[in-house]
């Protein structure tokens, strides 16, 4: 299996990198498993992780219908934050932030997790007294939050437009230091390196096209690559959620699937060193190692399954990143993309048991799930190992719901396109 | 994507604004089944393929609209007023 190390990558180098050997194995799907997990997207690939790491449980196959890092986790502007409002939510993001703290030692492997700090910008004084609130909720959880005053942010952020004849001046801006950027691919295959050293089979190309059952209970699937039995199925494929668990039956869950563009500008020279957040509209960006801009904004704010959105969204955004730095205006886009998001209805996300017996459920990211990769795999692991939640997801059921328990960080009600 | 508004005509879309699935049923307001208005408020089928939904035409005549749409590809299958289309809420 592929090391890293100076060496290496000096003889690799001598080689004409002809000789890297792969780092993951390529096995047969075994007829049976003690957990099958669908979905090798970044939550799948960490569920699969810490079962192995946590809890010994290394009978496992991940199944992802097109190759590793295929949807969202290689598609997301990589931002890592923990800085929420809601009590629920700020426990299991800042539980995150810390497994992110460690990742790269944990995996043996470099996610390029980048601590630059992000910047939520507020343009009015009520956006100023909601963020302060949501800075003192976050110190109150024990995250790390500041208030920088449009003098200290014109400082960290020089290309930024602070003047008072900006269309939207900004008159201060949250700041969470330990907040920041990982690599975004570096975490999937991370992930999967680790897990198939632990003995998981990682199968690609292995879409799942029905459910194996007796009675309610689910006791397999069946796949392009023929049918696997397993004791329990775990379910993690993002956006594709509604449409999979159809083929079981669930015909309605609290989740539309929505289109997120992406884009990425040519490279320049150092321009910004933090992420940056625009609060009159939506939009955020930060620079990558390789010198491009990389920001997104909104929705397309339609149902849509298809991996790409729509010009008025672009326009939109590009309207956004201009107002806030008018020196960019001139730049380049290099490429543009989409994902497709699963939005929940109060804008959290659910990782449970159920909703039929053998089975186990994570969905409902909408735009936050790649700041989430670590806890969501660690609690997830937990709780198909062991029947019963982590303290960390026991408030993110899918019966909250029905029980009135939501947890909508932004008040929006249940507009999945607005969450 | 363009919608073809059957007031104005084909427009482009950022001239509409989308209002989500109109299949929806709400149930009677007398009503106190709980599991009708779990799915009413929350519940979706969120389908990967043809979809009916209401769009409102905000930047043009300002009619509601119920469209079928392919959710994989786009493509504008059906436009009719939403006090025309039978169905969900529109009924
Ligand atoms: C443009 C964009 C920007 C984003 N920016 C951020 C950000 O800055 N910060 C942040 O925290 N989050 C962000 N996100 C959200 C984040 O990327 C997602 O919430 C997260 O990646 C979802 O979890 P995942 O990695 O497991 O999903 P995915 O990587 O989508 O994994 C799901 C996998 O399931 C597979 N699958 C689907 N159907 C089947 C089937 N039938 N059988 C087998 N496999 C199947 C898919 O092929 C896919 O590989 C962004 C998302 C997008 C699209
Ligand atoms: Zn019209």
């Amino acid at each position: 299996m592929a090391e890293y190390s100076a060496l290496s990558l000096f003889k690799n180098a001598f080689s004409g990198n002809r000789d890297w050997k792969p780092a993951w194995r390529k096995p047969d799907p075994k007829p049976s498993y003690d957990v099958i997990i669908i979905g090798g997207g970044g939550h799948g690939l960490a569920t699969a992780y810490y079962l192995a790491a946590e809890h010994g449980i290394t009978n496992v196959a991940v199944l992802e219908k097109g190759w590793l890092g295929s949807g969202n986790i290689g598609r997301n502007t990589t931002i890592v934050r923990s800085n929420y409002l809601l009590p629920e939510s700020v426990r299991f993001y800042e539980f995150s932030m810390k497994l992110w703290e460690n990742l790269s030692h944990e995996l043996n492997y470099n996610v390029m997790f980048s601590q630059r700090g992000v910047l939520n910008l507020a343009h009015s004084p009520g956006q100023a007294d909601a963020f302060i609130r949501r800075g003192n909720a976050m110190r109150h959880g024990g995250v790390d939050a500041e208030w920088l005053t449009p003098q200290q942010i014109a400082r960290k952020v020089p290309g930024l437009d602070t003047s008072k004849s900006a269309r939207f001046p900004v008159v201060g801006g949250l700041l969470q230091p330990r907040a920041g950027t990982a690599r975004h691919d570096a975490v999937a295959w991370g992930y999967a390196r680790a897990a198939d050293r632990r003995g998981v089979d990682l199968i690609e190309n292995c879409e799942v096209t029905g459910f194996l059952r007796e009675g309610d209970q689910i006791t397999g699937v069946s796949t392009a690559r023929g049918d696997i039995r397993a004791k329990k199925v775990a379910l993690a494929v993002a956006g594709s959620t509604s449409h999979v668990l159809q083929r079981a039956g669930i015909e309605r869950l609290p989740i539309e699937s929505h289109v997120l563009q992406a884009f990425v500008s040519e490279a320049i020279k150092p321009f910004v060193d933090c992420v940056v957040t625009f609060g009159a509209g939506h939009l955020y960006m930060s620079q990558s190692d390789k010198g491009g801009l990389v920001f997104g904004g909104s929705l397309d704010f339609y149902n849509s399954y298809a991996q790409r959105g729509n010009l008025p969204t672009v326009e939109d955004v590009m309207s956004e990143i201009c107002a806030m730095f008018p020196s960019v205006a001139r730049l380049r886009l290099l490429r543009s993309w989409g994902g497709v998001m699963d939005m929940s209805m109060d804008g959290s996300p659910i990782i449970t048991k159920g909703p039929l017996p053998g089975l186990y459920l994570n969905c409902g990211w909408c735009y936050g799930g790649f700041k989430a990769t670590p806890a969501s795999g660690y609690s997830f692991a937990w709780t198909i190992a062991r029947d019963e939640p982590h303290a960390i997801n026991a408030p993110f059921t899918l019966s909250r719901f029905e029980r009135g328990a939501v947890i909508d960080e932004t008040g929006h009600g249940p507009t999945p396109k607005l969450h | 994507m363009l919608i073809d508004c059957p007031h104005c005509g084909s427009r482009d879309l950022a001239e509409f604004s989308y209002q989500g699935d109109a299949t929806r049923a709400r149930p009677d307001l007398a009503s106190t089944d709980t599991k009708a208005w779990l799915d009413y408020v929350y519940n979706r089928p969120n389908p990967a393929g043809r979809h009916r939904e209401f769009w409102q035409h905000a930047g043009g005549c300002r009619a509601h609209l119920v469209v079928e749409r392919d959710t994989l590809t786009h493509e504008i299958l059906t436009v009719a007023f939403a006090r025309d289309a039978a169905g969900g809420d529109a009924a």
